[in-house]
């Protein structure tokens, strides 16, 4: 064994108490950092999963209309005009295949659907309920919605006048599977339609309005044959999705919305989190470190005897200081392995107690090797950083001075 | 012989920035190869002080130290610590073994501190080394589970763990019966005898100074006799 590894270790397994509490105490660091770390990584990633299990991650349509006067005042003309806001209509994007294929080609885009979403009203004996329809390929649509998976009751089928709905609007209708709706659009059509499917989305808005039907379907109940009103996207990361959208407006000149500019208000909570659990962490790396700091540092004045001696036999100063950097590394690595071990057990026994109705957790604690390998990499990284003081301290020891003053 | 093993020449060393204090005042002195030399002198006479310097822990605020034939004011403590390491051994009065450590590893730490890896070389001269001291049996005792004399034998092998060619010992006896410090004395002086190892021991006894083969008496940071004692070296075996 190298002589630094061979002092430094006998040194640690020598001190026991002063080793073992100083372990204790970067133990129970590291395993703060990996329990907050999976609790909050699973907690973020359950949210997200959530909102955009019934949103798609990039909305396309076309720009808003806008009012254009056809007569602008100029340097020699005043005058007087009345611009009254365009009203937006339901109109089909302009040549959507294209705008659809050229979207399809941007970089991180994976999925792309057209269709038709519209107002209206789903009757049913006395019931009346608003719905969101929209028209869907569902070839193109299932890649993005994955509504298959989210079906409770029947199947999903937009075919020949068959329908999907969600299951709050199921139930305020009064229908099940089979069950006849009538269907009355803003641009007055009306049609009879059958409940083929019910899904749940764990969306309220989504259950109590979505109702889907085939894209030749929408097209005819809001007379735009051939065309789309919406292309949404699904993109490779989901946190790229501004820089998608930004993309896709350039080469398609469409409006383009992300799920993130969307639900802001969600992503500027999640980054509130991380941000605070960042700080959290920050200071509980702070106090492994002083802590280790002060146990080399006391330990130094200790052995200063030890350490003249040491140099006075022949010593070279790159040595004694290995000898202690090598004390805090070990330390830091040996408190990451067993604070590793205590944070997984804490998160493991947290989503045990955690858990909803159905006796599933609430959501799953992320605990992942990269999560591991990190804390493992910060312990010891952070150990050999707070050795150096005392490290530099003992290889600057004077040996005569050591030897006889102490 | 051709040229000593140590020669100090008009070594002055001030300790204080303010008030200075001359601890050396100009010592001139050398020792040939295979000496067995006495430093005697008061308390506050200089004699560690001369001692730090020659082993090189401690520089001189002029004069210089010749240690081999290399003059060591020219050397950084890397060169410093490098020939320590070879050529000089150190007996101090309180044994200073590492507790942590047996008697063994401590008997091997120079070596094994010079060499960066430990070798079956090592340990096997560093057990040769204890069987010389009479530890044989004591070889895996942490050190703080030996006596005060056994304590001073296994620095004693320690000290000769490199195989230095100067061996400065700072009072060895100083701190045991006097059995004991017969039992330590003459280790020294086998020591002397068997492999030529010059030694330097300082010491307040004027037995055992009356042991060695040379006496050099200190007083006020100069040296104020340095004599040859032709009687040396026969008793005490």
């Amino acid at each position: 064994m190298p002589f630094e590894w061979f002092v430094a270790l006998r040194y640690l397994r020598d001190a026991k108490a002063q080793t073992a509490l100083i372990l204790a105490a970067v133990s129970v660091g590291v395993s703060v950092i990996v329990f907050l770390s999976a609790l909050i990584g699973g907690l973020q990633t359950s949210l997200i999963q959530k909102t955009l299990g019934s949103q798609p991650h990039v909305t396309l349509h076309s720009p808003r209309e806008v009012a254009r006067p056809l007569v602008d005042a100029s340097e020699d003309r005043a005058i007087a005009r009345d611009v009254q806001a365009a009203s937006q209509r339901l109109r089909s994007i302009d040549q959507w295949p294209v705008a659809m294929s050229d979207a399809e080609r941007v970089a991180g885009v994976t999925a792309a659907s057209p269709m038709i979403m519209g107002a209206g009203f789903a009757i049913h004996s006395d019931a009346k309920e608003a719905v969101l329809v929209q028209g869907v390929d569902p070839e193109r649509f299932l890649p993005i919605i994955d509504l298959r998976q989210r079906t409770v009751a029947g199947r999903f089928d937009v075919s020949g006048g068959n329908v999907a709905i969600g299951s709050t609007l199921a139930s305020d209708l009064g229908v099940g599977i089979g069950d006849k709706v009538r269907l009355e659009t803003t641009e007055g059509v009306d049609d009879t339609v059958t409940v083929a499917g019910i899904f749940t989305l764990g969306n309220e808005g989504a259950d109590k309005t979505w109702l889907l039907t085939s894209l030749r379907h929408a097209q005819s109940l809001y007379a735009l044959p051939g065309g789309a009103t919406t292309i949404e996207l699904k993109v490779s990361d989901v946190f790229l999705a501004d820089r998608v959208a930004r993309d896709v407006r350039g080469r398609t000149g469409l409006d383009a919305d992300s799920w993130m500019k969307l639900n802001a208000e969600l992503l500027s909570g999640l980054s509130a989190q991380s941000s605070s659990k960042f700080l959290i962490e920050f200071f509980v790396v702070l106090a492994v470190a002083l802590g280790i700091a002060s146990v080399l540092i006391v330990s130094v004045v200790q052995k200063s005897r030890e350490i003249g001696i040491l140099r006075a036999v022949g010593t070279p100063r790159g040595r004694v200081l290995r000898i202690f950097l090598i004390q805090g590394g070990v330390l830091g690595l040996a408190g990451s392995f067993l604070g590793s071990g205590l944070g997984a057990l804490l998160s493991k026994l947290f989503e045990g107690l955690a858990v909803g109705p159905d006796g599933k957790p609430k959501f799953p604690v992320q605990l992942d090797a990269q999560l591991f390998l990190t804390a493992t990499v910060l312990a010891t990284g952070v150990g050999v950083l707070a050795a150096l003081i005392p490290a530099r301290n003992a290889s600057r020891l004077d040996p005569a001075t050591a030897i006889h003053n102490v | 012989m051709s040229e000593p093993l140590l020669v100090v020449d008009g070594v002055v060393k001030e300790y204080g920035v303010r008030v200075r204090t001359r601890a050396l005042a100009g010592v001139d002195l050398s020792l040939e190869e295979g000496e067995f030399a006495a430093l005697i002198g008061p308390s506050g006479s200089g004699k560690s002080t001369l001692l730090n310097v020659i082993g090189l822990l401690d520089k001189p605020t002029s004069g210089r130290v010749v240690l081999r034939g290399t003059d060591t004011s020219a050397l950084d403590d890397r060169g410093l610590t490098d020939l320590r390491a070879r050529t000089l051994g150190f007996v101090f009065q309180f044994h200073h073994l590492l507790p942590a450590f047996t008697a063994l590893e401590n008997v091997m730490l120079p070596a094994w501190a010079e060499a960066g890896f430990p070798s079956r070389e090592m340990g096997e001269h560093a057990e040769e080394l204890l069987r010389a001291v009479g530890l044989a049996d004591r070889m895996r005792f942490k050190s703080t589970d030996l006596s005060g004399g056994q304590q001073q034998r296994v620095a004693i092998a320690r000290a000769l763990s490199c195989k230095p060619a100067l061996v400065l010992a700072d009072e060895p006896t100083g701190n045991l019966d006097t059995e004991s410090s017969n039992e330590v004395f003459e280790l020294l002086r086998r020591f002397n005898r068997e492999r030529g190892t010059t030694f330097l021991v300082v010491t307040h006894d004027p037995r055992i100074a009356e042991r060695c083969d040379r006496v050099i008496e200190i007083v006020d940071g100069r040296i104020r006799s340095d004599r040859r004692l032709t009687t040396a070296g026969a008793p005490g075996t």
